[in-house]
């Protein structure tokens, strides 16, 4: 017996439904030193902004159990730059590729949308709303249901054409299916569940906060349960809106997991930093489970949790 | 990137209390003919349902090939938190998960060189290695090892041997100089005729050397410790501030485009704030 281990999010086909998660995976290029990059699903870039960006001072990071924080503060070239050499070489290596974008108002994810509407050789485009790692807590368009659908509506305006939209989401809100629910009505054509979540770490020998911007994302094993609800959740809300899940995924049957509650593509992002084929290895073992629980199609096997056993 | 990084399963092979260090030696195949001084390790620690979820990183104090084909690669752990000490307290016959050699490695002169050997604490790790290096080249090589107190000076046997001189300095007087190496630094340039120095240590020893190293014109080579996630470039936390070949001051990975570095070139900075003037800021 086959399985037919390939998804498909709001018309564009992987493959496999094992992606890297934003910001988990460099260029690519770091990566492809383990493994080839067509291995995967696909890669998800770091989320790309408008301009150059120095990200934080450091520390900007923590261990924790079972997780870490991070606050990079979205380091990275810069949208023109990143279109000039990052993804031409993601393109060169045959990697099906999902473009991470960020902003910092509505106008810039229109600008960043306006930038890639042209550009050949993407498979979708994820637009996070919802990084912590913002300056200003109070500006996380995630947060809020018609900020967040203002960015979405400013990206569906100017992306023109086909290309799928996955809105990002945080699971630091009071009724995620509230916030999904907004998006997907802006134009959303699938979800990302879950971003990181803020935690702080004090340094008990200092007795000051551990990283420099104080804050920082929690991800890692320690929030899988939230991401198991979140997907659950919303896929209980909305089942006909494909979700990439992710949140401390770092076994096939970490993936299984967020599968059964309804997931159609599977992040995996703080696990590579133990493990460099830790993506690889997730990929193998949730086909090896979805064969061994009888699943002739991957597809099958997404949101199983959910039956009602007659 | 280091283009020979490789993750295997590394068998402890001696497991040794070294002062206030464990030295530790693992079978590593044919991987240690690509170590060179100045690369690091990084290992998972903690085992297959730890709660660690991030590697450890370690400098290389050596590594060698065995004429039957097999590698050998020995680190000096400090087992500090609850990640080294559980790599510490592994016994000949266990496996760990170990990625390496990654990282740059220290620059070797052509041409024999006065260089200037200086260690801080466990940062004295990759400079014996190096002084055998230079050695073979025909370099002067004076060492400075300091650290808080004697017992966590690491300057093996063997080490002193390789070194023309070598100079202690401990904060509480318990062995050597009392006070930091980079009090005796102005002489020992001025004596030896220093042309560079290499250095490893703490992040604010190096700069004290970096300042100290500019007024002489001396190059500084240093390998610098930022904490890390990764160790292979993709997670983007253990970055400083570096000026590049094109003079732009970038927030750079010290896991790839270092652990060894230009001091001359990094802006130290003990702020918690992005130094104005670098890109993106």
């Amino acid at each position: 017996m086959s399985l037919n281990f390939s998804t498909s999010l709001a018309g564009a086909f992987f493959p496999n439904p094992i992606f890297t998660a934003s910001g988990c995976a460099g260029s690519g290029k770091e990566l492809s030193q383990f493994f080839p990059l067509t291995s995967l699903g696909a890669v998800v870039t770091k989320s790309i902004m408008v301009k150059p960006r120095s990200g934080r001072a450091t520390p900007r990071m923590a261990e924790t159990p079972s997780g870490m924080l991070n606050s990079i503060g979205l380091q990275g070239p810069g949208i023109d730059i990143f279109l000039e050499k990052d993804i031409p070489w993601l393109r060169e290596q045959g990697a099906r590729i999902i473009i991470s974008i960020a902003g910092e108002s509505v106008d810039d994810y229109a600008v960043l949308a306006r930038k890639l509407r042209s550009v050949p050789g993407i498979s979708a485009l994820e637009v996070n709303i919802s990084c912590p790692n913002v300056e200003n807590r109070g500006q996380v368009f995630a947060c809020n249901p018609s900020t967040a659908a203002e960015a979405i509506t400013a990206v569906r305006r100017n992306i023109g054409g086909e290309l799928p939209i996955i809105a990002k989401l945080s699971p630091d809100v009071t009724d995620i299916i509230e916030i999904a629910e907004s998006v997907v009505e802006a134009g959303a054509d699938g979800l990302a569940l879950i971003n990181t979540l803020l935690g702080m770490v004090i340094d008990t020998s200092t007795m000051s906060p551990r990283l420099s911007q104080k804050t920082g994302g929690l991800s890692g094993p320690a929030i899988r349960p939230i991401a198991v609800r979140a997907i659950y959740q919303v896929h209980a809300a909305l089942p006909q809106i494909p979700i990439v899940g992710m949140g401390g995924v770092s076994s096939g049957r970490d993936a299984f997991e967020l599968v059964l509650a309804g997931a159609s593509a599977i992040s995996v992002g703080t696990a590579t930093f133990g493990n460099p084929s830790a993506v690889i290895n997730v990929r193998d073992e949730l086909e090896e489970i979805c064969n061994a629980r009888g699943f002739t199609s991957f597809s099958d096997a997404v949101g199983y949790a959910h039956r009602v056993e007659s | 990137m280091n283009p020979k990084a490789t993750q295997i399963n590394a068998e402890v092979l001696s497991n040794k209390r070294a002062g206030s260090y464990n030295h530790m030696v693992f079978a590593v195949d044919g991987l240690a003919a690509h170590c060179r001084p100045g690369n690091f390790v990084a290992i998972s620690v903690g085992g297959p349902t730890s709660s660690m979820v991030l590697r450890r990183a370690f400098a290389i104090y050596r590594s060698a090939m065995r004429s039957d084909g097999t590698g050998l690669l020995e680190l000096v752990v400090a087992p500090m938190g609850s990640g080294s000490k559980w790599l510490a307290s592994r016994q000949p016959g266990e496996s760990v998960d170990l990625i390496a050699p990654l990282g740059t490695a220290f620059g070797i002169p052509k041409d024999p060189v006065n260089a200037l050997l200086i260690g801080g604490g466990y940062g004295s790790a990759p400079l014996f290695a190096l002084a055998e290096t230079l050695k073979q080249r025909g370099c002067r090589v004076d060492m400075v090892l300091g650290a808080s107190t004697a017992g966590k000076i690491y300057a093996p046997l063997e080490g002193k041997r390789s070194v023309n001189s070598l100079t202690i300095t401990t904060d509480d007087g318990s062995a050597g100089t009392t006070g930091r190496v980079s009090d005796v630094l102005p002489d020992l340039i001025r004596e030896h005729e220093t042309d560079v120095i290499y250095s490893c240590g703490p992040m604010a020893m190096l700069e004290a050397i970096t300042k100290i190293s500019q007024s002489f014109g001396v190059v500084h080579q240093c390998s610098v410790e930022e904490s890390m996630a990764c160790g292979i470039g993709v997670c983007m936390t253990c970055v400083l501030p570096v000026e590049g070949d094109d003079g732009i001051v970038r927030m750079t990975r010290t896991c790839i485009d270092g652990p060894v570095m230009d001091g001359n070139k990094v802006l130290w900075t003990t702020s918690r704030e992005i130094p104005d003037g670098v890109w993106g800021k």
